[in-house]
Parts: C-alpha cells; structure tokens; sequence
C-alpha cells in the first residue's frame, strides 16, 4: 500500500496547473463571467490538444492511457480555477462520440433535473426533450431544468465532480488564509484571531477528509466509497465557500471578489448529482 | 496511489492473524473496570504475549528493542489486532505510546537499555505527569519545581489528570529547572519512580463514575539527575516529540472499532424497528462516509510516514524530525474526535431513550467516555490553532499587553 500521489501522477498535476495558470487566467475567468453562455472554443480545443477529454482513452484508439485516479487529479485542477464548460460530459463521452476527445465538438448530457450547457454545446447525449432554460444562480454555468423522470449519472461522472468539489474547496480555503494573513484590523492581521483562525483550520480539515475520500473512491471504483466521497467533497466545497465569504467580510460579498463563484459553482455542481438525501441513504443501506 | 497491500505485507497479516486465532481463546477473562490491580496485570500480561511471539515495539526502530516494521505492517498490525478482538493497549499505553517513544528518541544508551525493555516485555508501566492545576493547555506553564541537590533533583509540586498513576512504576515528568528563564525554556523531563517517598496519588472519579485518572502530590521528592532525558531546561522540546507521536499514530485501532460500532448500530436499528427513521438511518448514513474517509485519511497519512527515515531525532534541532508524525495527525484527530461523539449519540438513539440511559449498556458508557476526546492529548481548540498556525500559517495572536493596549484605543476611538 503507498496511498500517496506517484511521481508521474505528481508531475500530471502540475502540468495541468500550468497549463490552466496559463490558458484560464484571472483575466480569463472574469471575461467568462462577463461573457455568459458563451463557450471560449479556443480553450477548449487547447484542453484537448493537451489530452484533458483524450486522458482515460486507450492509448491504441488515440488516448493518453491513464485512470480514474489522473482523471480525478485533473478534474481537481479544473475545480481550482473554475473551468467553465460541460468538462464531465464531454470527457466521458471521448471515445463513444466523434470529435470529443480532441475538443473540437462539445458535449453535454443531462445531469439529474439539470442539463448545464445545452445551447453551446454540440451534443447532447441523452434525453433532452422538454428541456426549459432557467436564469442559472452561477454565471458560469448555463443550465436547463428537465423534466422528470431523472436517469441516475454514471458512478464516474459522480466522482469527476466531487473531484471538481475538492479543487474549489482547496482553493477557497487558500484564499482565506490569504486575506487572514493580509487583511488588518485592531492592528493585526486578521486571521490571528482565534475565530477568524479555527474557520480557517475548519476549512482545511474539510478539504482534506474529502480528499482522502476521492482519491480512495478513484483508486477503488467502489460505489460505497464513491457516494462517500460525492457527500464530503460537496460539502467541502459549499461550507468553504461559505465561511471563505465570511473571512471576506464586505469584500466577500461583491461581485467582484471570486469567492461567489466558487460557492455558485458548488451549488451547481452538487445539484448535478444525487440530493444529500438520497447520497446518505445508499450509504445507510451499505452499512 | 495504490490501496493494494504487497505480497510481503498480506503474508504479515496472514501470519498474525493466525496467531491472533490461536492465542486468544486463552486468555484469562477481562477484569472489571475499577479493578486496577487485575487491569495492571490483564494488560501487562498481554504485551508479555506479544513480546513473546515478536510483535512488541513492532514500528520500533531495531536498536531501541523493535522490530523495525514499516508503518504500513503497523497500520496492518493495529487493524487485525481491533478486528480480532484482541485486548487494548491499556496500562501500556503511555510506556509504548509517548515515554518510551520518547526516552527511543532522546535517551541515552544507558537510558535506552534500562527503560525499553521492560515496556516492551510488559513488566513496567508508566504514566504521564504533565499536566497540572494550573498549567493544561497552556502546559509550558507548569510550576512543579526541581532543584539540585548534589546527583539528585529534589522535585515538589502537584499533577493533575494523571491516567494509571496508581499502578504505575514510572512517571514521565515535566518540571521547572529555571524559573528565571522564559516558560518554555525552563523545564526538563524527568523519569520518576512511583515508589519514591513523597509521592501521593489521590484517585479522581471521571463523569463515566470509573477512577480513570488521579491527582499526584509531590513533596521534596528525590529523583537522580541520571533519570533526566534530554538536556537540563531542554525539556519542551523532549516532549514536542512525546506529544506528537501521541497526535500520530494512537486511534488507529479506534478507527477500525468504530466501523464496527457503526455496523451494529444499523444491525440492532433494523431489528428494532429505528430503521424506519429517516432521520436516523440517514445520520448513520453519514457516519458511514465519515468514518471510511476517516480510514483512508489514516492509510494516507501513514503512506506519508513510509517516506520519512524511522524514529531518530537530531537533538537540539527542534525542527520537525525524521518519523516525528507531523501538524497532520491534528487534522485527523479534529474530525475524528468529535465524528465519535456524533457516532455514541446515534447509539443513544439506536438504543431507544430507555436504553441511552442505561449505564449497564456499553454504549452509554461509551458516549460518556467519548466526551473526553475533544479535552485529552490536546482541546479541540487548541488543535484548531496548530492547524491554523503551524499548517496554514497564520499568525499567532498578539501578545496579552498589546493586545490590552489596542484594546484601550479602541474603546477610547470608539470604532
Ligand atoms: C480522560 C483524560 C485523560 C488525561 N490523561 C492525562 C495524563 O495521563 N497526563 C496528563 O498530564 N494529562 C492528562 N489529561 C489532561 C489533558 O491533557 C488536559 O485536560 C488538556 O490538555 C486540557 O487542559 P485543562 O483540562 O487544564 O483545560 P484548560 O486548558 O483549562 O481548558 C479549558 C477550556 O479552555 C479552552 N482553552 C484553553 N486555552 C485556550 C486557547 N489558547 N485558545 C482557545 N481555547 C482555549 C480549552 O479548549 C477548553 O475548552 C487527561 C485528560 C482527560 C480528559
């Protein structure tokens, strides 16, 4: 057992991270806010020129060969920066629908009630009739509502989003321990305050249960572990958000700091997948 | 990443299962729980069992009496130990888990020889004499004080919250060496004997109703400078490693008890018929996930561990030292302290409120107990802060007279 991130794996989160840091900057993710509904084709194509959509593909049909486990690693980074667009769907679909794994067709599928994405996309898969637009809360993310009856998402689908859970409850956490440090009020930094500091400490301990949780849930494939970790990473991501505006203060409640959209994104990306509800009773039936 | 344990370690796990099987069935039964003579004895008497079949200090490093075993044959070791039903470490806990682990690291050879072995034979067993009345979380304040006389300290002063002082032959002991210097240079860890005179051990009844801990009063009591580990006023840093591998490697096993607490839970709720609570089926739902991450968040954090050399600190480095767990261990026990209390309470209401307040039922007993866990080895808070300040990095709050000063502009600002 070595339950720890390999050199190559290691290496395949940097590299993400780069890319993004250069691709879908800050400048980047504020012209998307600006800009909503539209889909940066660009960037799209440049995520599969890198293999983003191509990773889990074989390498034999044009893939790069690798696992869950990667794809999770790379789903986390995208969840750090907040990469706009149906990721999930159109990674999964690399391989069943043409143009996919390179980036040069977008695909999305619906999502429980959701269908994020419809009108950008160039593929829908799955049934989409009755299909009504609603004023999405997340600038990012453009959503449908379906009507029922719901079709249950893939168990990968589950896990790439709580990877993308765990990237924004991270980066949440990063950045109130960065305005803790900066921000000074009664002549010192803020989060040398007690209650300002054990949010902070909170928000790590979050994080780092639902990673411990993903990253097992992408190692095993188990449904059990995979519902575990959908629980804890949507969690994290929401409750740091949270307490990420709080540390805020003021500023936490513009629209100009990023935090809101981290803590949107989080209610998105948890409606996407089965309710709190439903997650703890396929638990409790596990036990 | 990789879940999958190597051929080596499953023979390892074969091999001790095996041997858990055979030696079980034999043993003597389990004494009550105020019966300290029987407990002293019960326990000693299975760390005799383990020395004797190899397993004792089995993450030790070789020339401190151990076995050597990487952290993973360890983590397999806490595992199969819990799942087996074998016997807690008990008496033994504070020998195997902070003096000796203490005395491996910053002992002498001298030391090292007259001290390890009998923990690891289960013929001694220690307690811990850290904290005081007035010095708990803030230890570094402790006041018990040791003066020189000649090759000996004459040591007076009072221990609070002493778990096992009565049947212990040892005590760890932090006293003050320099009461000029600043608090935490001052202080030097010393091994007491219990059977020293001076020493009066006064037993404290926990809310659980058992005496698991005890007031210890000393009075001039005499214990040789060659007992001292570490350097004279060298002390808190001694026991930074003492307190740290308590933060790492302790719960385990509890871990491993509390999944299986989990599953009774549900066996005994859908005989019972609680199952049909909704609100209950689910929060057990959510202990499920808990206590699974908790499990994987160990496996990570002993994968860590397996990249650092074994136990071997340089001395006087008071940097983070080879096989010294680290800040991590504080995440862990945030989470999984209070996650075992929310486990005891659905017990409670797995039980029906009859039974919840029943104290003939473990799980009572357990819930009780289970309040301690976010007081010992550490507050809640007091983790908080050491994940904050030494993980995260944020700053320390400001001294107490700044802090007085600034206050007194604010009011007079009135901002
Ligand atoms: C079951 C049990 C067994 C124990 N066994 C031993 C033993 O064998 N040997 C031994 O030496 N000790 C032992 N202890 C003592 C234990 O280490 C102390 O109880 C613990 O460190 C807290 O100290 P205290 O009790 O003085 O509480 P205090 O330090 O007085 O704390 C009281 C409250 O104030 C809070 N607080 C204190 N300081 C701060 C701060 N800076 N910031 C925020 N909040 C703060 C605490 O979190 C707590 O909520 C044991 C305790 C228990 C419960």
């Amino acid at each position: 057992m070595r339950f720890q991130l390999t050199d190559d794996q290691r290496a395949l989160r940097d590299g993400v991270r780069d890319l993004l840091a250069g691709r879908f900057d800050r400048d980047a993710l504020r012209t998307a806010v600006d800009t909503p509904g539209h889909l940066d084709r660009a960037l799209w194509r440049a995520l599969g020129d890198a293999g983003f959509f191509a990773l889990c593909l074989p390498e034999a049909d044009g893939g790069v060969g690798l696992g869950l486990p990667e794809a999770v690693l790379v789903f986390e980074e995208a969840g750090r920066v907040l990469l706009p667009g149906p990721l999930v769907a159109t990674h999964l679909a690399a391989g069943t629908v043409p143009g996919a794994a390179t980036g040069e067709r977008v695909v999305t599928a619906p999502a429980g009630e959701l269908l994020p994405w419809r009108d950008a996309s160039d593929v829908v898969q799955g049934d989409a009739t009755g299909a009504v637009p609603l004023a999405s809360v997340d600038p990012l993310t453009p959503l449908h509502r379906l009507p029922g009856p719901h079709a249950p998402r893939s168990p990968e689908a589950v896990l790439l989003t709580a990877a993308e859970q765990l990237g924004s409850a991270t980066r949440t956490c990063e950045l109130a321990v960065r305005y803790a440090g900066e921000r000074e009020q009664f002549g010192q930094p803020i989060g040398a305050f007690q209650a300002v500091k054990h949010l902070c400490a909170q928000m790590l301990v979050r994080a780092e249960l639902a990673r411990a949780a993903v990253y097992a849930a992408a190692v095993t494939a188990d449904p059990v572990e995979i519902a575990a970790a959908e629980l804890l990473a949507d969690e994290a991501a929401v409750r740091n958000a949270r307490d990420c505006v709080q540390v805020h203060g003021g500023m936490g409640f513009t629209w100009e700091a990023d935090v809101h959209l981290h803590l949107k994104r989080a209610w998105v990306r948890a409606g996407t997948g089965r309710t709190t509800r439903e997650t703890e009773e396929a638990l409790a039936a596990a036990l | 990443m990789d879940l999958t344990y190597t051929d080596e370690e499953e023979e390892f796990r074969a091999r001790l299962r095996e041997w858990l099987a055979s030696v079980l069935p034999g043993l003597p039964p389990k004494p009550s729980p105020n019966d300290w003579p029987g407990r002293r004895a019960y326990d000693l008497g299975w760390q005799r069992r383990l020395y004797d079949a190899g397993y004792a200090g089995l993450h030790w490093p070789a020339d401190a009496g151990g076995r050597g075993a990487t952290p993973t044959q360890h983590l397999i070791f806490l595992e199969e130990t819990e799942k087996a039903g074998a016997p807690y470490v008990g008496a033994n806990f504070v020998g195997l888990l902070h003096a000796g682990p203490t005395i491996a690291v910053e002992g002498t050879p001298e030391q090292r020889a007259r001290w390890l072995p009998p923990v690891l034979r289960g013929d001694e067993v220690w307690c811990q004499g850290f904290s005081e009345p007035d010095a708990g979380s803030d230890l570094a304040a402790l006041r018990t004080r040791a003066t020189r006389d000649g090759d000996h300290y004459v040591v007076s002063g009072s221990k609070i919250w002493t778990s096992h002082a009565e049947v212990a032959d040892w005590c760890e002991l932090l006293v003050r060496t320099d009461p000029s210097a600043p608090k935490h240079r001052g202080i030097s860890w010393l091994a007491m004997p219990m059977d020293a005179p001076g020493i009066t051990v006064r037993p404290l009844r926990t809310l659980a109703g058992s005496a698991e801990f005890a007031e210890m009063f000393l009075d001039d009591v005499r214990v040789p400078v060659a007992n001292r580990v570490g350097e004279e006023n060298d002390g808190w840093r001694v026991t930074m490693v003492t307190l740290s591998f308590e933060r790492g490697t302790a719960f385990v096993g509890e871990v491993v008890a509390c999944r299986r607490v989990l599953g009774e839970l549900a066996a005994q709720a859908r005989k019972n018929g609680r199952w049909d609570d909704a609100v209950l089926r689910r929060r057990l739902g959510r202990l499920n996930a808990e206590f699974r991450a908790l499990w994987r968040l160990t496996q990570w954090n002993v994968s860590e561990a397996m990249g650092v050399p074994p136990v071997r600190a340089e001395p006087r480095t008071g940097g983070r030292a080879g096989g010294v767990p680290g800040a991590g261990g504080s995440v862990f026990k945030l989470r999984y302290s209070h996650a075992r209390q929310e486990l005891f309470d659905a017990a409670a209401d797995v039980l029906g409120v009859a039974g919840a307040l029943d104290t003939d039922h473990e799980w009572t007993l357990d819930r009780l107990s289970s309040l301690s866990y976010t007081i010992a080895a550490g507050t809640s808070q007091i983790q908080h802060n050491i994940v904050a300040e030494r993980i995260l990095g944020l700053p320390k709050d400001r001294p107490k007279d700044l802090r007085r000063e600034l206050q007194r502009d604010f009011q007079k600002g009135g901002r």
